[in-house]
């Protein structure tokens, strides 16, 4: 609110901070690459030549597309968790409470268990789009069922009860295919739900970086919408706000993001949900400030816990969503505990 | 002014309001009385479009309350409810700002700027400026939102009246801040293109601040008018079911019950 925006210095440190995490992610792990080796990979990328050393191609077609995938999905969860939990006016709501991710689980358990079953011709896109397609079957479900048949003034609520009740049911059904599918499909379906980098490919980086970017953009255009929802979804109408159109908005914006990152990298847990909140101890809770930086640090911390499941018990790879609860757990309850914080 | 013709509201077969027809003109402080379960807040709520009546009209000076959307009438119309409960940690200085929303895009400009400083002396809160309203007690963050919603509408509009709707806005403020506030809102009220409504549960601070008052019983008006022609023997006794006392002063006749 002042002239000069305090703001500035937190987003500057953290996009410097980035910048560090990603030249360290990139630079260790099963192999090590110099920063020689990405300079003159880059400079090789830059003139077109195609002799590249093996590890100028590692670092090409797998480190650093990882990375950025890193990134994009780790700014995708962090903003949807922000724009759900300023939608419901709640601080304990994750980007998948309306479905997203449990229906994305059911799509990609799906395919593991079918596709073993009849056998049919998958390309590489097929697992992306059928979990996908289960994010936006369990999504529209919540948003249908949570429709009430009065005048719905507490939809919000409803929404928020819906998507629990949504959320166990496709759990099950994500339970039930593993119980029948053989075992190998059962180990794919259990590794996908705790979330894996290692299918990073450019073409994925191309489409969750689309989807990223355009849905942030559009979600500041309402970040002034969401901060006035924080006193109350009555008071928000008085000052001007269309709380119908808003949460329409905010809802797509977060299934869009939120689904696209999912189908390509599984189910990562906790970085939607801890991402906002330290951002609000940190500065406040601004929402146009909230999802610029949320975007930026929800890229560092899935950067750090990428590199983290890479090294820990190397030369094998832990699921990226072991490390995001073993280190979002603490952090959750400590945030718990300090009641000041809390209503 | 705010004009309402044939109001009727009502909740399945319930009626809350019904035939309500009450004009409340601009540089006037109205204030509503009635016993609980009067539609005291069902009027408040239809007037400043927090629900919709089942039947009857409500007029924004020339302009139908209908015909105006919810940008424009965030732009002349400001209300304040009772017990608002922030979700996340804000400054005071950032709350205020929120009754600038409807009339900026992204960033605040200085009219803006200008509007919640003067807002907040006002109130008496602009020490608190930069305190987490979290923080804050019971009357203080009521101050607050005085000031906030007295920001939405701190300059005149062009061709518009402004609106102040206010829903018992005295809960949690002892008797000095009590007093303060109407005297602010008669402040207010030297602008002449100040229009507003209230509802108070306290039959004396009606007598000694109301320029009309509204008593509404059982969804309908009982009487309105000045404060010496409501608060009558007769009116109270019906509504309220007890027989005042008065006692007169200079300027105001306060009633007691025994």
């Amino acid at each position: 609110m002042q002239k000069t925006n305090p703001y500035k210095g937190l987003f500057l440190s953290l996009i410097i901070l980035l910048g560090v995490v990603l030249v360290l992610s990139i630079r260790f792990g099963a192999v090590s690459i110099s920063l020689n080796d990405m300079s003159s990979a880059i400079q090789k990328w830059m003139t077109s030549t195609n002799n590249l050393t093996l590890t100028e191609r590692i670092f090409m077609e797998i480190r650093l597309p990882r990375a950025i995938l890193c990134v994009f999905v780790g700014a995708s969860l962090a903003v949807g968790g922000t724009l759900l939990q300023a939608l419901f006016r709640n601080p304990i709501v994750e980007p998948g409470l309306v479905g997203t991710s449990c229906g994305a689980a059911f799509g990609a358990a799906l395919y593991f268990a079918l596709g073993a079953t009849f056998h049919f011709n998958t390309g590489q896109w097929t697992l992306p789009i059928a979990a996908c397609l289960g994010a936006i079957v369990a999504t529209a479900l919540v948003f249908v069922l949570s429709q009430s048949r009065h005048t719905g003034k507490s939809s919000i609520v409803s929404l928020l009860l819906t998507g629990i009740a949504i959320n166990a049911l496709f759990l099950s059904g994500v339970g039930f295919l593993s119980y029948i599918a053989r075992d190998p499909q059962a180990r794919s379906i259990v590794f996908w739900n705790l979330g894996t980098l290692s299918g990073a490919n450019w073409p994925s980086v191309l489409i969750v970086g689309i989807s990223t970017i355009m849905c942030i953009t559009i979600a500041l255009r309402y970040a002034k919408h969401l901060n006035a929802l924080m006193i109350g979804e009555d008071e928000a109408q008085f000052i001007g706000v269309n709380l119908k159109k808003l949460k329409w908005i905010i809802l797509l914006i977060n299934v869009v993001m939120v689904a696209v990152a999912t189908a390509f990298v599984g189910v990562i847990s906790f970085v939607g949900l801890i991402v906002p909140h330290l951002l609000r101890i940190l500065k406040g809770s601004d929402n146009r400030f909230l999802i610029i930086n949320s975007a930026v640090l929800g890229g560092i911390l899935l950067c750090i816990a990428d590199l983290l499941s890479r090294i820990l018990l190397q030369p094998a790879e832990l699921p990226i969503g072991i490390i995001t609860s073993v280190v979002g757990v603490p952090i959750f309850i400590i945030l718990l505990q300090k009641k000041n914080y809390f209503f | 002014m705010i004009e309402t013709k044939n109001l009727r509201y009502t909740i399945g077969n319930k009626l809350i309001l019904d035939d309500v027809s009450v004009s409340f003109p601009s540089g006037k402080l109205h204030l509503i009385i009635g016993p609980n379960g009067a539609g005291k807040s069902t009027l408040v709520k239809l007037i400043s479009n927090q629900i919709q009546a089942s039947n009857g009209t409500i007029h924004y000076g020339t302009k139908a309350l209908k015909s105006l959307t919810i940008s424009e009438l965030a732009k002349i119309r400001a209300v304040l409810s009772q017990n608002i409960e922030l979700a996340f940690p804000l400054k005071v200085s950032e709350v205020v700002m929120m009754g600038r929303y409807p009339h900026f895009t992204s960033k605040p400009t200085e009219k803006d700027d200008v509007a919640c400083n003067e807002a907040m002396a006002f109130f008496d809160v602009l020490e608190m400026a930069n305190r987490n309203y979290m923080t804050l007690s019971g009357g203080e963050k009521q101050r607050v939102h005085f000031a906030r919603v007295a920001s939405q509408i701190w300059f005149p509009v062009a061709n518009y009246c402004r609106y102040l709707i206010l829903d018992e806005p005295l809960t949690f403020l002892d008797v000095h801040y009590q007093f303060h506030f109407m005297n602010k809102l008669l402040d207010l009220l030297k602008q002449k293109d100040m229009v507003v409504v209230g509802v108070v549960h306290d039959l004396n601070l009606a007598a000694k601040f109301a320029d009309q008052i509204v008593l509404l019983h059982r969804g309908q008006v009982l009487a309105s008018g000045a404060p010496n022609k409501v608060l009558t023997k007769e009116y109270i006794k019906k509504a309220y079911h007890l027989e005042p006392v008065f006692h007169k002063t200079e300027n105001t006749t306060y009633l007691f019950f025994e």
